[in-house]
């Protein structure tokens, strides 16, 4: 009890001193969990993929089509049971930073993916109305689109203006899912090029096939693509986690740099903590000798220097915790939906206090042994 | 009279452990600051290099990109033919049709592929862009399966050397040379024959019309006829423009999570230096009461103490600024958003930026010293010069 009184006692007798230390504690501390958030929400997408559905696309790239007669040709190998495909649209909805994802998808698509969770009744509108769409409920969030509504689009890939009535608005199953993004009938779609360019049309951006077993994921991708060799359009499957974090690779140079720059943070805050407890020691020197001269142990010294940088980082990394949970979510609404999934894990959360700690013991080490090894006489005679 | 720089500088030698590790955060600091910035006047510098005045691209109407834009063979040849259009020395056209499309390329490094433009063009293309030489080997020949690549894309690949065969489109493609572009966006692409490369990929159309301009003012009226002509449905840019637009997503990024972080850094590193300036006033009280009494004014004092706090800044900032500059050495390369393909480009540092970030540092110290220099010009004197 004297002990920890004595801790508390140090550590606030410089009540504008700790108070900056810990001010400057709860920034880095919070700064790094956002990054690490944000780290985080870059890989949600991946996360959120499934290693039950594979997704082939032309080996050359993205970009490249394959024809709609490949869709039998999937369906037909053994372990595949549905097989839906898909369009990416890119169109620009009214200007082209209110950016969000658009497929065109095949009539079976949802039936891949339950954590859509969709009305029976929605569904049926939807299915019904050849220029129907649905959107995801964080999108209708975004730009308060409701079920009825118009929504306009201006194609890029696809020229022209496109008008989808909203017939639907889709759930995520939990909280996790994202469901930043719209769905239309590919059929509308495949309508329109055959229009535009006769010869061309009933071609697929990705296939999508759900399979019996995950186990099978790597056999079967094989197999899809053995199908395909040589073909005018090979074929590249692989698990969807695996196409997603894909997408996450290109840019893994920002996301190493924002990795480094959240451990930049503590080294800083490391740097100011260390200066603080060396500022305290130093000026306690006297007071130390003090203490040896009573008796007490050079042990005793180096717990009550550890206690102190401890206690401080204590309160301000607890602080700076608590208000991780808060600002994530102003950062996420902030940000207008460029991370449609903004959550602090429970691992941030862990390395947040766990680096807060590390600071704490860290920045005592110097001053504790310089204290442990002062000679009372020395001590005695030092001034601050 | 004012407090002499020299007692200044011996206070700071004096507490050194302090100094050092104040200046160390401030330093991290000025470091990602500086960082941010050279980046993004990297990515400019890039495509300012990629880009031709007197170049125009014409695309078609509403594609955003190379990639998903067509131009039609008939389309191609009214553009061509305008009058706007610069001759060459054999009297042939300035204009180079162009295919762009994109292929999966592994990065070293990692097992991930990566988008990569292989962009189809022609003697005409060379022509246009002057900036791109010749580093290793040859360029590739009208009529074959040749490709050359940018040096970007010959340090950052897998298999991207001369004489290695990269296989798409039902073909191998030898490659024969490795172009040097400048540290231009071409850096970051591959090239090779369009012709050859528009039958490989099946297409029919191309992606682009690159023209050079018979004289600059012409580019209005240039553009004016594209527009208006009902035989074409494409859009024209000066190259410069285009290239820019087509990053600014990309640069707008790397300024705002840049400067997000360099704010709530700058937080904690200005608290760093407070502490410290805090405690130099508090342990120096009876010096200070010294300084009034030998009559310094309490201007100076406080000026002294802001002084020692901005040579602490200083310190850090150009320790920072040191580190910042080994960043030229290396590349940054990643996706563009808008175009969906790779591109590298280095870090630059300019005499602004350096200018820049040490104002940036000396802001720091002045933020986080003028607190305690106000504490210690408010001082009063035989307080002071009782204080133990």
């Amino acid at each position: 009890m004297f002990f920890l009184r004595m801790v508390l006692r140090n550590a606030f007798r410089h009540r504008l001193r700790t108070a900056l230390t810990i001010a400057g504690l709860v920034v880095a501390v919070l700064a790094y969990g956002l990054l690490q958030t944000v780290v985080g929400a870059w890989y949600a997408g991946a996360d959120a993929a499934s290693n039950a559905r594979l997704v082939t696309r032309n080996s050359i790239s993205l970009v490249f089509p394959l024809p709609l007669s490949y869709h039998a040709r999937i369906r037909s190998v053994e372990g595949v049971t549905e097989v839906a495909y898909s369009n990416w649209f890119g169109g620009i909805y009214r200007e082209p930073k209110n950016f969000f994802p658009q497929f065109a998808v095949s009539a079976n698509y949802l039936n891949l993916y339950p954590e859509f969770v969709l009305d029976d009744e929605q569904l049926l509108m939807w299915q019904r109305d050849r220029r129907g769409a649905l959107v995801g409920r964080q999108l209708a969030e975004q730009f308060d689109f409701k079920v009825g509504d118009m929504l306009p689009l201006r194609g890029t890939i696809y020229p022209g203006t496109w008008e989808f009535v909203i017939r639907g608005i889709f759930d995520g199953s939990d909280e996790t899912r994202i469901t930043r993004q719209m769905l239309f009938h590919w059929d509308y779609l495949n309508e329109f090029v055959r229009k535009v360019r006769p010869r061309g049309g009933n071609m697929v951006g990705v296939y999508i096939s759900g399979i019996d077993n995950p186990a099978d994921a790597a056999v079967l991708s094989r197999e899809i693509d053995a199908m395909f060799r040589n073909s005018l359009a090979e074929t590249m499957t692989e698990t969807e986690q695996a196409f997603q974090l894909g997408f996450v690779a290109m840019s893994d140079q920002i996301i190493a740099a924002i990795r480094i720059v959240s451990y930049v943070v503590i080294l800083i805050i490391l740097a100011v903590m260390a200066n603080t407890m060396a500022m305290s020691a130093r000026e306690r020197t006297a007071e130390y000798a003090t203490l040896k001269a009573l008796g007490f142990g050079p042990r005793f010294l180096v717990l009550l220097i550890f206690g102190e940088s401890i206690a401080i980082c204590a309160i301000g990394g607890g602080l700076g915790l608590v208000l991780t949970w808060p600002a994530a979510k102003g950062f996420g609404l902030a940000a207008g939906g460029i991370f449609p999934v903004f959550q602090v894990s429970a691992e941030t959360a862990a390395w947040q206090a766990g680096s807060a700690l590390a600071v704490g013991v860290l920045a005592a080490i110097v001053p504790a042994i310089t204290a442990a090894r002062v000679r009372i006489v020395d001590g005695l005679r030092a001034i601050a | 009279m004012s407090v002499p720089v020299g007692y200044i500088a011996r206070n700071l030698w004096t507490r050194r452990v302090t100094t050092l590790l104040t200046a160390g955060g401030l330093a991290l600091v000025v470091f990602v600051f500086a960082t941010v910035l050279m980046l993004d006047a990297g990515l400019k510098q890039t495509l300012v290099n990629t880009g031709e005045y007197d170049n125009v691209v014409a695309i078609r109407k509403g594609s955003e990109t190379e990639v998903q834009s067509w131009v039609y063979r008939d389309q191609a040849a009214v553009i061509e033919t305008h009058p706007g259009v610069a001759l060459g020395p054999d009297g042939s056209r300035i204009a180079s049709r162009e295919t762009v499309v994109l292929i999966s390329l592994t990065r070293s490094g990692t097992d991930k592929p990566s988008n990569v433009v292989i962009r189809g063009t022609s003697d005409s293309g060379l022509l246009l862009r002057p900036q791109v030489k010749l580093a290793a080997g040859r360029m590739f020949r009208p009529g074959s399966s040749e490709i050359v690549v940018g040096s970007g894309i010959a340090s950052g690949y897998i298999g991207t050397r001369i004489g290695d065969r990269l296989n798409f489109a039902q073909r191998d493609w030898e490659i024969v040379g490795i172009i040097n572009a400048g540290g231009s966006g071409f850096d970051s692409e591959i090239w090779g024959d369009v012709e050859q490369l528009m039958q490989a990929f099946r297409r029919t159309a191309y992606s682009s019309m690159v023209v050079r301009l018979k004289d600059s003012g012409g580019f209005e009226r240039f553009r004016a006829d594209i527009d208006i002509d009902p035989r074409l449905a494409q859009e024209v840019k000066r190259e410069r423009v285009f290239y820019s637009d087509q990053s600014r997503a990309l640069s707008t990024f790397i300024n705002i999570l840049g400067l997000t972080l360099t704010t709530i850094f700058s937080i904690g590193a200005t608290i760093g230096a407070m502490i410290t300036m805090y405690s130099a006033v508090a342990n120096r009280v009876k010096e200070i009461g010294t300084l009034r009494a030998l009559g310094f004014k309490r201007r100076e004092v406080l000026l002294a103490f802001l002084m020692e706090s901005m040579l602490v800044a200083l310190i850090g900032g150009l320790a920072g600024l040191a580190g910042a500059s080994l960043m030229q050495f290396a590349s940054f390369s990643t996706t563009n958003f808008q175009t969906f393909a790779d591109l590298t480009f280095g870090f630059m540092l300019t005499p602004g930026i350096a200018l820049k970030t040490l104002l940036f540092a000396l802001a720091m110290g002045v933020v986080g010293g003028f607190l305690p220099a106000l504490r210690a010009a408010r001082l009063n004197i035989v307080d002071a010069l009782r204080a133990s």
